[in-house]
Protein backbone atom coordinates (compact mmCIF):
# COMPACT_ATOMS: atom_id res chain seq x y z
CA UNK A 1 0.00 0.00 0.00
CA UNK A 2 2.79 2.40 0.91
CA UNK A 3 5.49 1.78 -1.66
CA UNK A 4 8.90 3.42 -1.43
CA UNK A 5 11.24 2.63 -4.31
CA UNK A 6 14.88 3.56 -4.66
CA UNK A 7 14.51 6.88 -2.91
CA UNK A 8 17.57 9.12 -2.90
CA UNK A 9 17.79 12.43 -1.10
CA UNK A 10 20.69 14.73 -0.50
CA UNK A 11 21.12 18.14 1.04
CA UNK A 12 23.85 19.70 -1.05
CA UNK A 13 26.79 17.33 -0.85
CA UNK A 14 25.45 15.22 2.05
CA UNK A 15 23.60 12.15 0.87
CA UNK A 16 20.95 11.40 3.44
CA UNK A 17 18.93 8.68 1.70
CA UNK A 18 20.80 6.40 -0.68
CA UNK A 19 18.26 4.15 -2.29
CA UNK A 20 15.59 3.30 0.25
CA UNK A 21 13.08 0.56 -0.55
CA UNK A 22 10.15 -0.08 1.73
CA UNK A 23 6.76 -1.71 1.34
CA UNK A 24 4.00 -1.46 3.89
CA UNK A 25 0.76 -3.41 3.55
CA UNK A 26 -2.60 -2.01 4.60
CA UNK A 27 -3.34 -2.53 8.29
CA UNK A 28 0.26 -3.21 9.14
CA UNK A 29 2.48 -1.46 11.64
CA UNK A 30 6.03 -0.80 10.56
CA UNK A 31 8.56 0.40 13.10
CA UNK A 32 11.69 2.10 11.79
CA UNK A 33 14.78 1.90 13.96
CA UNK A 34 18.24 3.25 13.39
CA UNK A 35 20.98 5.45 14.79
CA UNK A 36 20.69 9.22 14.86
CA UNK A 37 21.34 10.77 11.46
CA UNK A 38 20.52 7.59 9.54
CA UNK A 39 17.74 9.38 7.63
CA UNK A 40 14.62 8.13 9.42
CA UNK A 41 12.99 11.53 9.72
CA UNK A 42 13.97 12.41 6.16
CA UNK A 43 12.30 9.22 4.92
CA UNK A 44 9.06 9.95 6.78
CA UNK A 45 9.04 13.55 5.62
CA UNK A 46 9.58 12.39 2.05
CA UNK A 47 6.56 10.11 2.27
CA UNK A 48 4.23 13.07 2.75
CA UNK A 49 6.34 15.25 0.47
CA UNK A 50 7.53 17.68 3.12
CA UNK A 51 10.89 16.88 1.49
CA UNK A 52 11.36 16.42 -2.24
CA UNK A 53 13.32 13.34 -3.21
CA UNK A 54 16.08 13.52 -5.81
CA UNK A 55 15.57 10.06 -7.27
CA UNK A 56 13.11 7.19 -6.90
CA UNK A 57 9.43 7.49 -6.08
CA UNK A 58 6.83 6.96 -3.40
CA UNK A 59 3.26 5.87 -3.89
CA UNK A 60 0.27 5.26 -1.66
CA UNK A 61 -2.49 2.99 -2.94
CA UNK A 62 -0.89 3.22 -6.35
CA UNK A 63 -1.00 7.03 -6.41
CA UNK A 64 2.37 8.70 -6.84
CA UNK A 65 3.10 11.26 -4.13
CA UNK A 66 4.11 14.71 -5.33
CA UNK A 67 4.38 13.77 -9.00
CA UNK A 68 2.36 12.79 -12.02
CA UNK A 69 3.72 10.22 -14.43
CA UNK A 70 3.23 10.92 -18.08
CA UNK A 71 5.16 9.54 -21.04
CA UNK A 72 8.02 8.16 -18.98
CA UNK A 73 8.56 11.44 -17.14
CA UNK A 74 7.60 12.61 -13.67
CA UNK A 75 5.96 16.02 -13.50
CA UNK A 76 5.89 17.79 -10.19
CA UNK A 77 2.35 18.40 -8.93
CA UNK A 78 0.93 21.81 -8.07
CA UNK A 79 0.96 22.68 -4.39
CA UNK A 80 -2.85 22.38 -4.31
CA UNK A 81 -2.72 18.75 -5.41
CA UNK A 82 0.08 17.93 -3.01
CA UNK A 83 -1.96 19.38 -0.17
CA UNK A 84 -4.87 17.18 -1.19
CA UNK A 85 -2.64 14.10 -1.21
CA UNK A 86 -1.42 14.96 2.27
CA UNK A 87 -4.91 14.64 3.67
CA UNK A 88 -4.51 10.88 3.13
CA UNK A 89 -1.30 10.85 5.17
CA UNK A 90 -1.43 11.69 8.86
CA UNK A 91 1.78 12.99 10.40
CA UNK A 92 2.57 13.15 14.10
CA UNK A 93 5.58 15.28 14.98
CA UNK A 94 8.13 14.77 17.70
CA UNK A 95 7.27 18.14 19.25
CA UNK A 96 3.51 17.94 18.60
CA UNK A 97 3.20 21.22 16.64
CA UNK A 98 -0.30 21.88 17.89
CA UNK A 99 -1.66 25.33 17.06
CA UNK A 100 -1.30 27.12 20.40
CA UNK A 101 -3.82 29.87 19.72
CA UNK A 102 -6.62 27.40 18.98
CA UNK A 103 -8.41 25.22 21.49
CA UNK A 104 -8.03 21.46 21.40
CA UNK A 105 -11.27 20.98 19.50
CA UNK A 106 -10.42 23.78 17.04
CA UNK A 107 -7.07 22.13 16.41
CA UNK A 108 -8.80 18.90 15.50
CA UNK A 109 -11.58 20.29 13.30
CA UNK A 110 -9.40 22.82 11.46
CA UNK A 111 -8.44 20.50 8.60
CA UNK A 112 -11.74 18.59 8.28
CA UNK A 113 -13.65 21.87 8.06
CA UNK A 114 -11.26 23.86 5.87
CA UNK A 115 -9.94 21.07 3.64
CA UNK A 116 -12.64 18.39 3.49
CA UNK A 117 -15.45 20.98 3.82
CA UNK A 118 -17.18 19.01 6.55
CA UNK A 119 -20.02 20.86 8.28
CA UNK A 120 -18.72 22.29 11.53
CA UNK A 121 -21.28 20.52 13.75
CA UNK A 122 -20.41 17.17 12.28
CA UNK A 123 -16.67 17.82 12.55
CA UNK A 124 -17.03 18.77 16.21
CA UNK A 125 -18.93 15.58 16.95
CA UNK A 126 -16.30 13.48 15.19
CA UNK A 127 -13.56 15.36 17.06
CA UNK A 128 -15.27 14.66 20.38
CA UNK A 129 -15.34 10.96 19.56
CA UNK A 130 -11.63 11.07 18.71
CA UNK A 131 -10.86 12.89 21.95
CA UNK A 132 -12.73 10.27 23.90
CA UNK A 133 -10.72 7.64 22.09
CA UNK A 134 -7.40 9.18 23.18
CA UNK A 135 -8.79 9.67 26.69
CA UNK A 136 -9.12 13.45 26.65
CA UNK A 137 -12.89 13.97 26.38
CA UNK A 138 -12.76 16.62 29.10
CA UNK A 139 -10.05 18.76 27.44
CA UNK A 140 -11.97 19.88 24.36
CA UNK A 141 -11.90 23.56 25.28
CA UNK A 142 -8.42 23.72 26.75
CA UNK A 143 -5.56 25.41 24.92
CA UNK A 144 -2.57 23.20 24.08
CA UNK A 145 -0.23 24.96 26.51
CA UNK A 146 -2.57 24.07 29.36
CA UNK A 147 -1.93 20.38 28.69
CA UNK A 148 0.94 18.10 29.64
CA UNK A 149 3.27 16.88 26.91
CA UNK A 150 1.62 13.47 26.82
CA UNK A 151 -1.82 15.03 26.51
CA UNK A 152 -0.61 17.33 23.74
CA UNK A 153 0.77 14.43 21.78
CA UNK A 154 -2.52 12.55 22.18
CA UNK A 155 -4.36 15.61 20.84
CA UNK A 156 -1.91 15.69 17.93
CA UNK A 157 -2.75 12.05 17.19
CA UNK A 158 -6.46 12.84 17.29
CA UNK A 159 -5.85 15.77 14.95
CA UNK A 160 -4.06 13.52 12.47
CA UNK A 161 -6.84 10.92 12.71
CA UNK A 162 -9.54 13.50 12.03
CA UNK A 163 -8.78 13.39 8.30
CA UNK A 164 -9.24 9.60 8.30
CA UNK A 165 -5.87 9.10 6.64
CA UNK A 166 -4.87 5.92 4.85
CA UNK A 167 -1.61 5.84 6.73
CA UNK A 168 -0.29 7.48 9.89
CA UNK A 169 3.36 8.50 10.17
CA UNK A 170 4.95 9.03 13.59
CA UNK A 171 8.34 10.69 13.94
CA UNK A 172 9.62 9.81 17.42
CA UNK A 173 6.26 10.60 19.03
CA UNK A 174 7.54 10.07 22.57
CA UNK A 175 11.05 11.54 22.40
CA UNK A 176 10.03 14.95 23.72
CA UNK A 177 8.16 13.45 26.67
CA UNK A 178 9.07 12.83 30.28
CA UNK A 179 9.50 9.11 30.89
CA UNK A 180 6.32 8.80 32.92
CA UNK A 181 4.27 10.28 30.05
CA UNK A 182 5.60 7.95 27.36
CA UNK A 183 3.25 5.14 28.33
CA UNK A 184 0.01 7.04 27.78
CA UNK A 185 1.00 7.93 24.21
CA UNK A 186 2.23 4.43 23.40
CA UNK A 187 -1.06 3.05 24.73
CA UNK A 188 -2.98 5.18 22.25
CA UNK A 189 -0.77 4.04 19.37
CA UNK A 190 -1.12 0.43 20.46
CA UNK A 191 -4.89 0.83 20.48
CA UNK A 192 -4.71 2.16 16.92
CA UNK A 193 -2.57 -0.81 15.92
CA UNK A 194 -5.19 -3.22 17.27
CA UNK A 195 -7.90 -1.58 15.18
CA UNK A 196 -5.94 -2.04 11.99
CA UNK A 197 -4.59 1.47 11.30
CA UNK A 198 -1.70 1.44 8.85
CA UNK A 199 1.24 3.09 10.58
CA UNK A 200 4.91 3.80 10.10
CA UNK A 201 6.54 4.66 13.39
CA UNK A 202 10.05 5.95 13.96
CA UNK A 203 10.95 5.34 17.58
CA UNK A 204 13.73 4.38 19.95
CA UNK A 205 11.37 2.36 22.16
CA UNK A 206 12.54 -1.15 21.33
CA UNK A 207 10.15 -2.85 23.73
CA UNK A 208 7.27 -1.05 22.12
CA UNK A 209 8.50 -2.04 18.67
CA UNK A 210 8.49 -5.68 19.71
CA UNK A 211 4.90 -5.41 20.96
CA UNK A 212 3.18 -3.55 18.12
CA UNK A 213 5.30 -3.99 15.02
CA UNK A 214 4.39 -6.35 12.23
CA UNK A 215 7.63 -5.37 10.55
CA UNK A 216 10.75 -3.82 12.00
CA UNK A 217 12.99 -1.88 9.65
CA UNK A 218 16.56 -1.07 10.55
CA UNK A 219 18.08 1.91 8.75
CA UNK A 220 21.68 3.02 8.72
CA UNK A 221 23.58 5.45 6.54
CA UNK A 222 20.59 6.23 4.37
CA UNK A 223 19.65 2.67 3.41
CA UNK A 224 17.45 -0.05 4.86
CA UNK A 225 19.93 -2.58 6.25
CA UNK A 226 17.41 -5.19 7.21
CA UNK A 227 13.73 -5.70 7.72
CA UNK A 228 11.45 -8.43 8.94
CA UNK A 229 9.26 -9.55 11.83
CA UNK A 230 10.32 -8.10 15.19
CA UNK A 231 11.76 -11.30 16.67
CA UNK A 232 13.87 -11.88 13.58
CA UNK A 233 15.35 -8.38 13.42
CA UNK A 234 15.53 -7.71 17.14
CA UNK A 235 16.66 -11.15 18.35
CA UNK A 236 18.66 -12.54 15.45
CA UNK A 237 19.93 -9.53 13.52
CA UNK A 238 21.94 -10.52 10.48
CA UNK A 239 24.03 -7.38 10.26
CA UNK A 240 26.84 -6.34 12.54
CA UNK A 241 25.57 -2.72 12.50
CA UNK A 242 22.12 -3.79 13.67
CA UNK A 243 23.62 -5.85 16.46
CA UNK A 244 25.85 -2.96 17.56
CA UNK A 245 22.89 -0.56 17.57
CA UNK A 246 20.61 -2.91 19.49
CA UNK A 247 23.23 -3.66 22.09
CA UNK A 248 23.51 0.08 22.72
CA UNK A 249 19.80 0.84 23.08
CA UNK A 250 18.62 -2.31 24.82
CA UNK B 1 2.49 41.06 39.83
CA UNK B 2 1.77 37.71 41.35
CA UNK B 3 3.85 38.68 44.31
CA UNK B 4 1.64 41.59 45.23
CA UNK B 5 -1.64 39.87 44.59
CA UNK B 6 -0.86 36.56 46.28
CA UNK B 7 -2.29 36.31 49.76
CA UNK B 8 -0.01 34.96 52.41
CA UNK B 9 -1.04 31.63 53.81
CA UNK B 10 -0.53 31.56 57.56
CA UNK B 11 2.05 29.06 58.64
CA UNK B 12 0.73 26.06 60.50
CA UNK B 13 1.24 26.33 64.22
CA UNK B 14 3.65 23.40 64.30
CA UNK B 15 6.13 25.30 62.15
CA UNK B 16 7.01 27.53 65.11
CA UNK B 17 9.73 26.65 67.54
CA UNK B 18 7.67 27.05 70.67
CA UNK B 19 4.06 27.85 70.05
CA UNK B 20 2.36 29.65 72.91
CA UNK B 21 -0.76 27.60 72.24
CA UNK B 22 -0.67 24.63 69.89
CA UNK B 23 -4.23 25.13 68.62
CA UNK B 24 -3.95 28.88 67.80
CA UNK B 25 -2.42 29.86 64.45
CA UNK B 26 0.22 32.53 65.01
CA UNK B 27 -0.41 35.98 63.55
CA UNK B 28 1.81 37.04 60.65
CA UNK B 29 3.49 40.39 61.26
CA UNK B 30 4.59 41.94 57.98
CA UNK B 31 8.09 43.44 57.93
CA UNK B 32 8.24 47.26 58.25
CA UNK B 33 10.15 49.41 55.77
CA UNK B 34 10.77 52.90 57.25
CA UNK B 35 13.30 53.90 54.53
CA UNK B 36 10.73 53.19 51.84
CA UNK B 37 8.26 55.48 53.56
CA UNK B 38 10.76 58.32 53.84
CA UNK B 39 11.73 58.05 50.16
CA UNK B 40 8.09 58.00 49.09
CA UNK B 41 7.39 61.07 51.19
CA UNK B 42 10.31 62.99 49.69
CA UNK B 43 9.20 62.19 46.15
CA UNK B 44 5.63 63.16 46.94
CA UNK B 45 6.78 66.56 48.28
CA UNK B 46 8.62 67.26 45.00
CA UNK B 47 5.62 66.17 42.92
CA UNK B 48 3.28 68.33 45.03
CA UNK B 49 5.57 71.30 44.62
CA UNK B 50 5.59 70.86 40.85
CA UNK B 51 1.80 70.50 40.72
CA UNK B 52 1.44 73.59 42.88
CA UNK B 53 3.67 75.51 40.48
CA UNK B 54 1.65 74.32 37.50
CA UNK B 55 -1.53 75.62 39.06
CA UNK B 56 -0.37 78.88 40.62
CA UNK B 57 2.43 80.12 38.36
CA UNK B 58 0.86 82.65 35.93
CA UNK B 59 3.29 81.59 33.13
CA UNK B 60 1.04 78.63 32.34
CA UNK B 61 -1.98 80.88 31.73
CA UNK B 62 -4.57 78.19 32.36
CA UNK B 63 -7.39 80.51 31.40
CA UNK B 64 -5.92 80.72 27.88
CA UNK B 65 -5.50 76.95 27.86
CA UNK B 66 -9.14 76.36 28.73
CA UNK B 67 -10.22 78.98 26.24
CA UNK B 68 -8.56 77.11 23.37
CA UNK B 69 -8.43 73.47 24.30
CA UNK B 70 -11.98 72.75 23.14
CA UNK B 71 -12.24 75.58 20.60
CA UNK B 72 -13.51 74.71 17.18
CA UNK B 73 -10.20 75.37 15.41
CA UNK B 74 -8.28 73.09 17.74
CA UNK B 75 -10.85 70.30 17.75
CA UNK B 76 -10.95 70.42 13.99
CA UNK B 77 -7.15 70.30 13.87
CA UNK B 78 -7.20 67.24 16.15
CA UNK B 79 -9.56 65.70 13.60
CA UNK B 80 -7.05 66.32 10.82
CA UNK B 81 -4.24 64.82 12.90
CA UNK B 82 -6.34 61.73 13.55
CA UNK B 83 -7.31 61.47 9.90
CA UNK B 84 -3.69 61.63 8.78
CA UNK B 85 -2.70 59.05 11.38
CA UNK B 86 -5.45 56.58 10.62
CA UNK B 87 -5.19 56.80 6.82
CA UNK B 88 -1.40 56.75 6.65
CA UNK B 89 -1.15 53.92 9.17
CA UNK B 90 -3.71 51.74 7.44
CA UNK B 91 -2.13 52.28 4.07
CA UNK B 92 1.27 51.76 5.68
CA UNK B 93 0.32 48.46 7.26
CA UNK B 94 -1.35 47.17 4.12
CA UNK B 95 1.66 47.94 1.97
CA UNK B 96 4.00 46.87 4.77
CA UNK B 97 2.32 43.46 5.07
CA UNK B 98 2.65 42.93 1.33
CA UNK B 99 6.32 43.93 1.54
CA UNK B 100 6.90 41.60 4.48
CA UNK B 101 5.51 38.63 2.57
CA UNK B 102 7.58 39.64 -0.45
CA UNK B 103 10.70 39.65 1.71
CA UNK B 104 9.91 36.12 2.86
CA UNK B 105 8.83 34.79 -0.53
CA UNK B 106 10.78 32.26 -2.54
CA UNK B 107 11.16 34.60 -5.50
CA UNK B 108 14.50 36.43 -5.45
CA UNK B 109 13.00 39.28 -7.50
CA UNK B 110 10.24 39.95 -4.97
CA UNK B 111 12.70 39.62 -2.10
CA UNK B 112 15.11 42.12 -3.60
CA UNK B 113 12.45 44.65 -4.51
CA UNK B 114 11.00 44.54 -1.00
CA UNK B 115 14.43 44.85 0.56
CA UNK B 116 15.28 47.81 -1.66
CA UNK B 117 12.02 49.53 -0.78
CA UNK B 118 12.68 49.27 2.92
CA UNK B 119 16.26 50.38 2.42
CA UNK B 120 15.27 53.50 0.44
CA UNK B 121 12.35 54.61 2.54
CA UNK B 122 14.08 54.08 5.83
CA UNK B 123 17.04 56.07 4.61
CA UNK B 124 15.17 59.24 3.72
CA UNK B 125 14.07 61.46 6.59
CA UNK B 126 10.32 61.82 6.71
CA UNK B 127 10.45 65.58 6.30
CA UNK B 128 12.62 65.34 3.18
CA UNK B 129 10.16 62.89 1.69
CA UNK B 130 7.18 65.08 2.51
CA UNK B 131 8.68 68.12 0.85
CA UNK B 132 9.66 65.92 -2.07
CA UNK B 133 6.12 64.66 -2.60
CA UNK B 134 4.80 68.16 -2.12
CA UNK B 135 6.97 69.29 -5.01
CA UNK B 136 6.21 66.25 -7.11
CA UNK B 137 3.75 68.22 -9.18
CA UNK B 138 6.66 70.30 -10.37
CA UNK B 139 8.68 67.25 -11.37
CA UNK B 140 6.08 65.08 -13.06
CA UNK B 141 3.48 67.30 -14.63
CA UNK B 142 1.55 64.36 -16.01
CA UNK B 143 0.89 60.88 -14.70
CA UNK B 144 -0.42 58.40 -17.23
CA UNK B 145 -1.96 54.96 -17.34
CA UNK B 146 -1.04 52.66 -20.19
CA UNK B 147 1.25 49.88 -21.35
CA UNK B 148 4.62 50.07 -19.57
CA UNK B 149 7.09 51.85 -21.86
CA UNK B 150 4.29 51.91 -24.48
CA UNK B 151 1.37 54.12 -25.41
CA UNK B 152 -0.50 56.04 -22.70
CA UNK B 153 -4.29 55.73 -22.60
CA UNK B 154 -5.19 58.09 -19.83
CA UNK B 155 -3.30 60.84 -18.13
CA UNK B 156 -3.85 63.65 -15.66
CA UNK B 157 -2.01 66.59 -14.25
CA UNK B 158 -0.21 65.82 -10.99
CA UNK B 159 -0.52 69.09 -9.15
CA UNK B 160 -4.25 68.64 -9.07
CA UNK B 161 -3.90 65.09 -7.78
CA UNK B 162 -1.18 65.61 -5.24
CA UNK B 163 -2.56 68.41 -3.12
CA UNK B 164 -0.79 69.12 0.13
CA UNK B 165 -2.94 66.64 2.07
CA UNK B 166 -2.41 64.07 -0.65
CA UNK B 167 1.33 64.63 -0.60
CA UNK B 168 1.37 64.31 3.17
CA UNK B 169 -0.63 61.08 3.05
CA UNK B 170 1.60 59.57 0.38
CA UNK B 171 4.75 60.56 2.22
CA UNK B 172 3.56 59.33 5.60
CA UNK B 173 2.14 56.07 4.19
CA UNK B 174 5.25 55.14 2.22
CA UNK B 175 7.42 55.95 5.19
CA UNK B 176 5.23 53.94 7.58
CA UNK B 177 5.11 51.04 5.12
CA UNK B 178 8.87 50.60 5.29
CA UNK B 179 8.74 50.31 9.08
CA UNK B 180 5.54 48.28 9.09
CA UNK B 181 7.16 45.80 6.70
CA UNK B 182 9.87 45.12 9.24
CA UNK B 183 7.40 44.95 12.11
CA UNK B 184 5.24 42.40 10.28
CA UNK B 185 8.28 40.45 9.14
CA UNK B 186 9.58 40.18 12.69
CA UNK B 187 6.18 38.83 13.71
CA UNK B 188 6.15 36.26 10.93
CA UNK B 189 9.67 35.13 11.80
CA UNK B 190 8.66 34.71 15.43
CA UNK B 191 6.23 31.93 14.50
CA UNK B 192 7.79 28.49 14.82
CA UNK B 193 8.42 26.86 11.46
CA UNK B 194 6.82 23.68 12.80
CA UNK B 195 3.46 25.45 12.70
CA UNK B 196 3.62 25.80 8.93
CA UNK B 197 4.80 22.21 8.59
CA UNK B 198 1.96 20.94 10.71
CA UNK B 199 -0.52 22.96 8.66
CA UNK B 200 0.99 21.71 5.41
CA UNK B 201 0.92 18.13 6.67
CA UNK B 202 -2.81 18.54 7.33
CA UNK B 203 -3.31 19.73 3.75
CA UNK B 204 -4.52 23.19 4.81
CA UNK B 205 -4.39 25.53 1.79
CA UNK B 206 -1.58 28.05 1.69
CA UNK B 207 -3.73 31.17 2.10
CA UNK B 208 -5.49 29.68 5.09
CA UNK B 209 -2.19 28.58 6.63
CA UNK B 210 -1.18 32.23 6.65
CA UNK B 211 -4.50 33.68 7.76
CA UNK B 212 -5.57 31.14 10.31
CA UNK B 213 -2.33 29.70 11.68
CA UNK B 214 0.55 32.11 11.12
CA UNK B 215 -0.86 35.63 11.35
CA UNK B 216 -2.76 35.19 14.64
CA UNK B 217 0.45 33.94 16.24
CA UNK B 218 2.57 36.59 14.55
CA UNK B 219 0.25 39.24 15.97
CA UNK B 220 1.66 38.58 19.44
CA UNK B 221 5.06 39.81 18.31
CA UNK B 222 3.67 42.45 15.94
CA UNK B 223 1.34 44.29 18.30
CA UNK B 224 3.70 45.90 20.81
CA UNK B 225 5.91 47.30 18.04
CA UNK B 226 2.90 48.23 15.93
CA UNK B 227 1.59 50.20 18.91
CA UNK B 228 4.89 52.05 18.98
CA UNK B 229 4.63 52.77 15.28
CA UNK B 230 1.09 54.12 15.50
CA UNK B 231 1.84 56.35 18.46
CA UNK B 232 5.04 57.47 16.76
CA UNK B 233 3.07 58.39 13.68
CA UNK B 234 0.40 60.21 15.69
CA UNK B 235 3.08 62.55 17.00
CA UNK B 236 5.05 62.35 13.76
CA UNK B 237 2.17 63.90 11.82
CA UNK B 238 3.21 67.18 13.46
CA UNK B 239 6.03 67.48 10.90
CA UNK B 240 3.50 68.06 8.13
CA UNK B 241 3.10 71.56 9.55
CA UNK B 242 5.87 72.43 7.06
CA UNK B 243 3.30 71.92 4.32
CA UNK B 244 0.80 74.26 5.98
CA UNK B 245 -1.70 71.48 6.66
CA UNK B 246 -4.11 72.38 9.42
CA UNK B 247 -3.25 69.60 11.82
CA UNK B 248 -2.88 70.11 15.54
CA UNK B 249 0.65 71.43 15.82
CA UNK B 250 0.27 73.74 12.79
CA UNK B 251 -2.98 75.20 14.12
CA UNK B 252 -1.49 75.79 17.55
CA UNK B 253 1.41 77.63 15.96
CA UNK B 254 -1.00 79.77 13.94
CA UNK B 255 -2.82 80.77 17.10
CA UNK B 256 0.23 81.61 19.18
CA UNK B 257 1.77 83.38 16.21
CA UNK B 258 -1.19 85.67 16.39
CA UNK B 259 -1.60 86.05 20.16
CA UNK B 260 1.89 85.41 21.47
CA UNK B 261 0.58 82.99 24.13
CA UNK B 262 3.11 80.29 23.32
CA UNK B 263 3.22 78.24 26.51
CA UNK B 264 -0.51 77.70 27.08
CA UNK B 265 -1.03 76.78 23.44
CA UNK B 266 1.81 74.29 23.46
CA UNK B 267 0.07 72.86 26.54
CA UNK B 268 -3.11 72.57 24.50
CA UNK B 269 -1.27 70.52 21.89
CA UNK B 270 0.47 68.48 24.59
CA UNK B 271 -2.81 67.72 26.33
CA UNK B 272 -4.37 66.45 23.13
CA UNK B 273 -1.36 64.33 22.15
CA UNK B 274 -1.29 62.80 25.64
CA UNK B 275 -5.02 62.12 25.53
CA UNK B 276 -4.86 60.44 22.11
CA UNK B 277 -1.79 58.43 23.03
CA UNK B 278 -3.45 57.23 26.21
CA UNK B 279 -6.53 56.17 24.28
CA UNK B 280 -4.34 54.25 21.84
CA UNK B 281 -2.44 52.58 24.68
CA UNK B 282 -5.69 51.36 26.21
CA UNK B 283 -6.90 50.00 22.88
CA UNK B 284 -3.53 48.33 22.41
CA UNK B 285 -3.81 46.64 25.79
CA UNK B 286 -7.15 45.04 24.92
CA UNK B 287 -6.10 44.03 21.42
CA UNK B 288 -3.00 42.37 22.85
CA UNK B 289 -5.13 40.52 25.37
CA UNK B 290 -7.32 39.25 22.58
CA UNK B 291 -4.36 37.80 20.70
CA UNK B 292 -2.75 36.36 23.81
CA UNK B 293 -5.30 33.54 23.94
CA UNK B 294 -3.64 30.22 24.54
CA UNK B 295 -0.22 31.80 24.99
CA UNK B 296 -0.04 31.35 28.74
CA UNK B 297 -1.11 28.56 30.97
CA UNK B 298 -3.14 30.99 33.09
CA UNK B 299 -4.22 34.17 31.31
CA UNK B 300 -3.30 37.40 33.11
CA UNK B 301 -6.15 39.12 34.99
CA UNK B 302 -8.17 41.82 33.25
CA UNK B 303 -7.70 45.38 34.53
CA UNK B 304 -11.09 45.12 36.24
CA UNK B 305 -10.01 41.93 38.01
CA UNK B 306 -6.78 43.65 38.98
CA UNK B 307 -8.61 46.57 40.59
CA UNK B 308 -10.93 44.23 42.44
CA UNK B 309 -7.99 42.24 43.74
CA UNK B 310 -6.17 45.36 44.79
CA UNK B 311 -9.22 46.57 46.73
CA UNK B 312 -9.52 43.19 48.40
CA UNK B 313 -5.84 43.13 49.32
CA UNK B 314 -5.89 46.64 50.72
CA UNK B 315 -8.94 45.84 52.76
CA UNK B 316 -7.33 42.71 54.08
CA UNK B 317 -4.15 44.54 55.07
CA UNK B 318 -6.25 47.20 56.76
CA UNK B 319 -8.08 44.52 58.70
CA UNK B 320 -4.96 42.69 59.81
CA UNK B 321 -3.10 45.83 60.85
CA UNK B 322 -6.27 47.00 62.61
CA UNK B 323 -6.29 43.74 64.55
CA UNK B 324 -2.67 44.20 65.46
CA UNK B 325 -3.34 47.39 67.42
N1 LIG C 1 17.58 20.54 5.97
C1 LIG C 1 18.74 19.86 6.06
N2 LIG C 1 19.87 20.38 5.52
C2 LIG C 1 21.03 19.71 5.61
N3 LIG C 1 21.18 18.51 6.18
C3 LIG C 1 20.10 17.93 6.74
C4 LIG C 1 18.83 18.58 6.70
N4 LIG C 1 17.93 17.78 7.33
C5 LIG C 1 18.62 16.70 7.73
N5 LIG C 1 19.92 16.77 7.38
C6 LIG C 1 20.95 15.76 7.62
O1 LIG C 1 20.45 14.54 7.18
C7 LIG C 1 20.86 13.48 8.01
C8 LIG C 1 19.66 12.63 8.39
O2 LIG C 1 18.77 13.39 9.16
P1 LIG C 1 17.45 12.76 9.77
O3 LIG C 1 16.79 13.83 10.52
O4 LIG C 1 16.67 12.09 8.71
O5 LIG C 1 18.04 11.68 10.77
P2 LIG C 1 17.26 10.76 11.78
O6 LIG C 1 17.56 9.37 11.40
O7 LIG C 1 15.86 11.17 11.87
O8 LIG C 1 18.02 11.07 13.13
P3 LIG C 1 17.40 11.25 14.60
O9 LIG C 1 17.23 9.90 15.16
O10 LIG C 1 18.48 12.02 15.33
O11 LIG C 1 16.13 12.02 14.47
C9 LIG C 1 21.56 14.11 9.18
O12 LIG C 1 22.95 13.90 9.01
C10 LIG C 1 21.23 15.57 9.09
O13 LIG C 1 22.32 16.34 9.50
MG1 LIG D 1 14.64 12.20 13.31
Amino acid sequence: MVDVRGVHKSYGPTQVLRGVDLRVRAGEVTVVLGPSGSGKSTLLRSINHLEKVNRGWISIDGELIGYRRSGGKLYELKEKDILRQRTHIGFVFQNFNLFPHLTVIENIIEAPVSVLRRPRREAVRAAERLLARVGLADKADAHPRQLSGGQQQRVAIARALALEPKVLLFDEPTSALDPELVGEVLDVIQDLARTGTTMIIVTHEIGFAREVADTVVFMDGGVVLEQGPPDAVLDQPRHERTRAFLSKVL
Amino acid sequence: MELTTGTATPLPATAHADPPDASATPKVVPARHPARWIAALAVLVVVAQFAHGLVTNPVWEWNVFSQYVLSQTIVHAVGVTLELTVCAQMAGFLLGTVLAFMRLSRSPVLRTVAWAYVWVFRSIPMIVQLVFWFNLGALYRQLGLGIPFGPVFWSFATNGLVGSIGAALIGLSLHQAAYAAEVVRSGLLAVDHGQLEAAAALGIPRARQIRRIVLPQAMRAILPTAGNEIIGLLKGTSVVYVMAIGELFYQVQVVYGRTGQVIPLLMVATAWYVLLTSALSIVQHYVERRFARGADRTPPPTPAQRVRRLVRDVRQTALTTGDGK
